[in-house]
């Protein structure tokens, strides 16, 4: 039996991650990267494009195995996983690219997650055949069906227009709102992050560095408008200043100093 | 339509010539025709043709299959390749002939051994095409099925195999072309039937009319292998592609 305190647990101690580029220079991607995400947490790495972002999730998903460090992941493992890019097999119906990963999934569990996705309509369509978003979700409802202990979201909704970001946000929140899974999201995009996450971790540009870590108390549902931009003020204040202190209003705490950057 | 206009013309053309070259050089087509007619009332024809096309059957799936596994592994593994490739290099470059008169002195004059000498001569032929297919293999889609745990079989089936569908089907095409050749040489030198083994005893004969006979048969059993069952599968295998209009 495990430690009861480890349950589904995702600890990541990234100690160093360097890349080769063609020419033989190496250049350090990541550079002390520590940070938790409890059981059935979500948690958003937040940085500046070309940081490190994926790198990271890549590292966590045993993708890139070449760094110094250590990854545990939740003991039994099962790992969902979206991806920048849908990647779903074009050879293959959307219904066909979900069941291949999740060959034991009931009609009835599949049903539910096309019907919450929209994508009732799309089960008999290729890949080819579908828009970028609509791609974007089949590659959710992939990720989902496995009935993940860990979900990994690499900026599930870049290039995506307004309107429809914030309906897969939407649906992206009620998802990870009815079931329990840790799961680390990725993006550039800060609200997108304090609207999905219970828990942000700011990185710094490369060699990427966690600079702060904030807790958001307030249950997802419940998080108002005005506090979203009351979070989103007080950290853009601290990413500009660099060592700004925690603004009053907001229910931040700097874990690290960002002094040292 | 522009099928059929192709095929007139090539018969004109062989009348034609036929006409000026006299019936003992390039017999016309007519006299062709009437000679596989003749063949296939004795019911020889029919037999030759089977004879040759399962052995052409054999050396083609054993080619393809053995080829498949060494391309891919060859394609993906970096050692695999380092070591096949020199070998691959000198498999290609041996004569077919070599290879058969080897295959018939090592293996004696037996069935297996003219399969087997098809099959290596068709083989370093596939290797090189399914590697080439295993290079490309997109690796977006590779990290993909390793991050959801695909099983080994699952994996091959469905992220390799349709990525390589277009590479086998080059192969094949290629192939079976090339295999069936080089089974009428093996059954020339070695075998005691067949159409190749009846094409050699034509040419004892000097009779062009029955060479031609035996060859236009078996191309037309190979133009109904491709056209009723190379294409259909390759259309099954492209449904998924939006189709060009």
């Amino acid at each position: 039996m495990r430690p009861a305190g480890e349950f589904g647990q995702l600890e990541v101690r990234i100690a160093h991650k360097a890349f080769t580029a063609a020419s033989g220079e190496r250049f350090d991607v990541l550079r002390d990267v520590c940070f938790d995400i409890g059981n059935s947490e979500v948690g958003a790495l937040v940085g500046p494009s070309g940081c490190g972002k994926t790198t990271i999730l890549r590292i966590i998903a045993r993708l890139d195995t070449d760094f110094k460090g250590t990854v545990e992941r939740p003991l039994t493992g099962r790992l969902g996983m979206v991806f920048q890019e849908p990647r779903l097999l074009p050879w293959r119906t959307v219904e066909e690219n979900v069941r291949l990963v999740a060959p034991g999934i009931t009609a009835e569990a599949l049903a539910s997650l096309f019907k919450i996705l929209d994508l009732e309509a799309h089960r008999l369509h290729y890949p080819g055949e579908l828009s970028l978003g609509l791609a974007r979700r089949a590659a959710l409802a992939r990720a989902l069906a496995v009935d993940p202990d860990l979900l990994l979201l690499d900026e599930p909704l870049v290039s995506l227009d307004e309107a429809l970001a914030g309906r897969l946000r939407e649906q992206l929140a009620a998802l990870i709102e009815s079931r329990p899974i840790t799961t680390l999201l990725v993006t550039h995009d800060l609200e997108e992050a304090i609207r999905l996450a219970d828990r942000i971790f700011l990185l710094s540009p490369r060699p990427a560095q966690i600079v702060a870590e904030i807790p958001l108390t307030t249950p997802r549902s419940a998080r108002s408008e005005q506090e979203i931009a009351t979070i989103i003020g007080e950290v853009t204040r601290r990413i500009n200043g660099r060592t700004a202190p925690p603004g009053p209003s907001a229910d931040s705490i700097a874990k690290h100093d960002a002094t040292d950057l | 339509m522009v099928r059929l206009i192709s095929l007139a013309l090539f018969l004109a053309i062989w009348w034609l010539a036929s006409l000026f070259a006299g019936p003992q050089m390039l017999p016309g087509p007519e006299k062709v025709l009437s000679a596989i007619a003749a063949q296939a009332q004795t019911g020889d024809l029919f037999f030759q043709l089977g004879v040759t096309l399962a052995r052409v059957l054999a050396a083609f799936t054993i080619a393809m299959i053995a080829g498949t596994a060494i391309g891919l592994l060859m394609g993906r593994v970096m050692v695999a390749d380092r070591i096949g490739d020199p070998l691959l290099i000198v498999l290609l470059n041996l004569p077919a002939l070599v290879i058969i008169v080897l295959a018939f002195i090592w293996g004696g004059l037996t069935e297996i051994a003219g399969v087997l000498a098809v099959a290596i001569n068709k083989l370093p032929n596939t290797v090189v095409t399914v590697r080439e297919g295993a290079r490309a293999l997109d690796l977006s889609l590779v990290e993909m099925a390793r991050v959801f745990a695909l099983p080994r079989g699952k994996f091959l089936l469905h992220v390799v195999f349709p990525q390589l569908a277009p590479y086998l089907a080059a192969a094949a095409r290629s192939g079976l072309s090339l295999v069936w050749k080089i089974v009428l040489i093996v059954e020339l030198l070695g075998r005691p039937n067949g159409i190749g083994f009846q094409i050699g005893v034509a040419f004892q004969l000097f009779d062009v009319t029955l060479i031609l006979a035996y060859a236009l048969a078996f191309v037309v059993v190979i133009l109904l292998i491709e056209t009723a069952v190379v294409q259909p599968i390759e259309r099954r295998a492209s449904r998924w592609r939006i189709r060009a209009t």
